[in-house]
């Protein structure tokens, strides 16, 4: 199926604007992605129609509301084809999914003297928790790293594996230099020492959405404002038999089945890790943000951005004194660099003036950072509402501000 | 010539600028002629640390005023450092504690010095505040 991406772009209004008198070149979709006009509306929509707390009431709205929620949660088992809709947790995003993950494993299964393996290629929100559990526990981080290219260096990650090992924490695509991890040899080489593992998919997910059964990972954790959802949702993916044997990570309503002052018993997945009262509208927006994506069908996306990285990256290899940072074979449509005598920070400043909305800095990610030993980096990050003019301008900008120094 | 008088003269420097653009270009050549910091003083001890880029700050006392060197890693925070010190260095510790700094505003370059900007620039005037107060105190105790 061939689509019309250029009239595809109008259905995210907000790309439509100037900022300092310049048209917008949205280049930081890495960061967060816009939202479709249907997300928009499906949002206001409740707010001015339906709003009524889930899973409480007996009336009318409470029951609509209830109902799109579940079948929210619905459209994410579908989605990443997990088996069970008791295995698909909402929660604020990412971040809190991993922590989820490292507080609840933590307590079930790591203790004094235990090692938990995360890689060099990390976003902070995939090390920290970890680290904190670590010093919990008294248990050992342990790194698996990559090389000059940004490409992890999985032949090192069985020797790294040991009986102590209690889980393997790998993103699914690098947000810094875009490589997409071979995670179905992640999971083969930890499977076979009967590790389990996690893969933060918060930069996979818009791209490459996993069969989870398939892939047979353990966990599988994103955000819904990565793929055209809105902020304050996310999704926890998590085997059954995992978490049935994970005690709570916070305590309040709905999460229970029966509260006394003698004790408490929990309710059912996925509700058990599901306190207080949800973001449902957001959950409720993110179904509508996947179903529209895969109206248009993600791989007919991942192929554009495949296109637009391909044009930008030919095109700013021409720029003298530019370096690449991540040249992985399998990458998303993530460009970082820096040129040569120009910092990130006045790049990126540059780069607003003239429109152009770029990511600088450290991307949460330090080790990344040192490993290439740059104070920072700037990074071009491309969706399918994307077009080559953006990258003209990109391109133009950057021999103009180089011109500058 | 006061605080006042040298933030004029900034504003009237860049009221010729009409594109945000020359704006900027005048900046990178502030940063640019500005004195590096003495490679002794380019310490950790007295980095303000940015997320987007750092800043170094050496205070010196000189008779009654005092003196500040200053660098950045990027040069467009190194040009506003270079005003900055224009305006705060070379100067006793109570002018520096009661200067309103609003030329910063008035040649339309606030967002550099505000909050949410991790540039190390508003934490290098509260640093510059802060050595002007334990100054002018241990000057009051020697007093």
């Amino acid at each position: 199926m061939s689509l019309d991406f250029r009239k595809i772009r109008k259905d995210f209004p907000i790309l439509d604007q100037q900022v300092h008198g310049k048209p917008l070149a949205y280049l930081d979709n890495a960061a967060t992605t816009q939202k479709p006009r249907v997300v928009l509306d499906k949002v206001e929509e409740y707010y001015l129609k339906t709003n009524a707390n889930i899973h409480r009431g007996a009336h009318f709205m409470a029951n609509e509301t209830t109902e799109a929620f579940e079948g929210a949660r619905e459209t994410v088992r579908q989605y990443i084809k997990a088996g069970d809709r008791g295995e698909i947790i909402f929660t604020h995003g990412t971040t809190e999914s991993v922590n989820l993950v490292a507080y609840s494993f933590g307590e079930a299964f790591v203790s004094e003297g235990d090692e938990i393996v995360v890689s060099e290629l990390e976003h902070h929100a995939n090390i920290v928790p970890w680290q904190l559990l670590c010093e919990r526990k008294k248990a050992t981080l342990k790194v698996l790293p990559f090389d000059e290219k940004g490409v992890l260096k999985i032949e090192e990650l069985d020797g790294l594996l040991t009986e102590r090992t209690k889980l393997v924490a790998m993103n699914h695509v690098s947000n810094t230099l875009g490589t997409i991890n071979p995670v179905e040899k992640i999971v083969e080489i930890s499977h076979k020492r009967n590790i389990p593992v996690l893969l933060d998919g918060a930069q996979g997910i818009a791209h490459y959405p996993p069969d989870v059964q398939t892939l047979d990972c353990d966990f599988y954790v994103f955000s819904g404002h990565k793929i055209y959802g809105p902020t304050g949702i996310g999704v926890l993916y998590g085997k059954r038999k995992w978490l049935e044997q994970m005690p709570p990570f916070m305590g309040g309503g709905e999460m229970i089945s029966e509260v006394k002052f003698s004790g408490t018993t929990f309710n059912e997945l996925p509700y058990k890790f599901e306190p207080g009262t949800p973001n449902y509208i957001g959950a409720i927006a993110l179904g509508t943000a996947i179903e529209y994506v895969q109206s248009l069908g993600v791989d007919n996306l991942a192929v554009r951005e495949q296109e637009i990285l391909k044009l930008a990256t030919e095109k700013l290899k021409s720029i003298e004194g530019i370096r690449f940072f991540g040249e992985a074979e399998n990458k998303v449509g993530v460009i970082s660099f820096e040129i040569e005598g120009i910092h990130s920070f006045d790049l990126g400043t540059l780069l607003d003036q003239l429109g152009i909305a770029v990511r600088t800095g450290r991307m949460c990610t330090d080790p990344i950072m040192d490993h290439f030993d740059v104070p920072g980096m700037t990074r071009a990050s491309f969706a399918f509402y994307n077009t080559e003019e953006e990258v003209e301008a990109l391109y133009k900008a950057l021999i103009r501000i180089k011109g500058m120094f | 010539m006061t605080i006042e008088d040298i933030q004029q003269e900034i504003i009237e420097e860049f009221s010729v600028f009409e594109d945000w653009m020359d704006k900027y270009a005048y900046l990178i050549e502030l940063g640019n002629e500005l004195e590096p910091i003495d490679a002794k003083y380019k310490i950790d001890d007295n980095l303000i640390r940015g997320c987007q880029s750092r800043v170094w700050l050496h205070p010196e006392k000189d008779g009654d005023k005092i003196l500040f060197e200053a660098e950045s890693d990027a040069i467009i925070v190194k040009g506003l450092v270079a005003l900055l010190l224009r305006v705060l260095s070379n100067r006793s510790p109570r002018e520096i504690i009661d200067a309103d700094l609003h030329f910063i505003d008035d040649i339309g370059l606030k967002q550099h010095l505000s909050p949410t900007r991790s540039n190390g620039l508003l934490a290098m005037v509260k640093q510059m505040k802060l050595y002007a107060l334990a100054y002018e105190k241990l000057s009051q105790q020697e007093g």
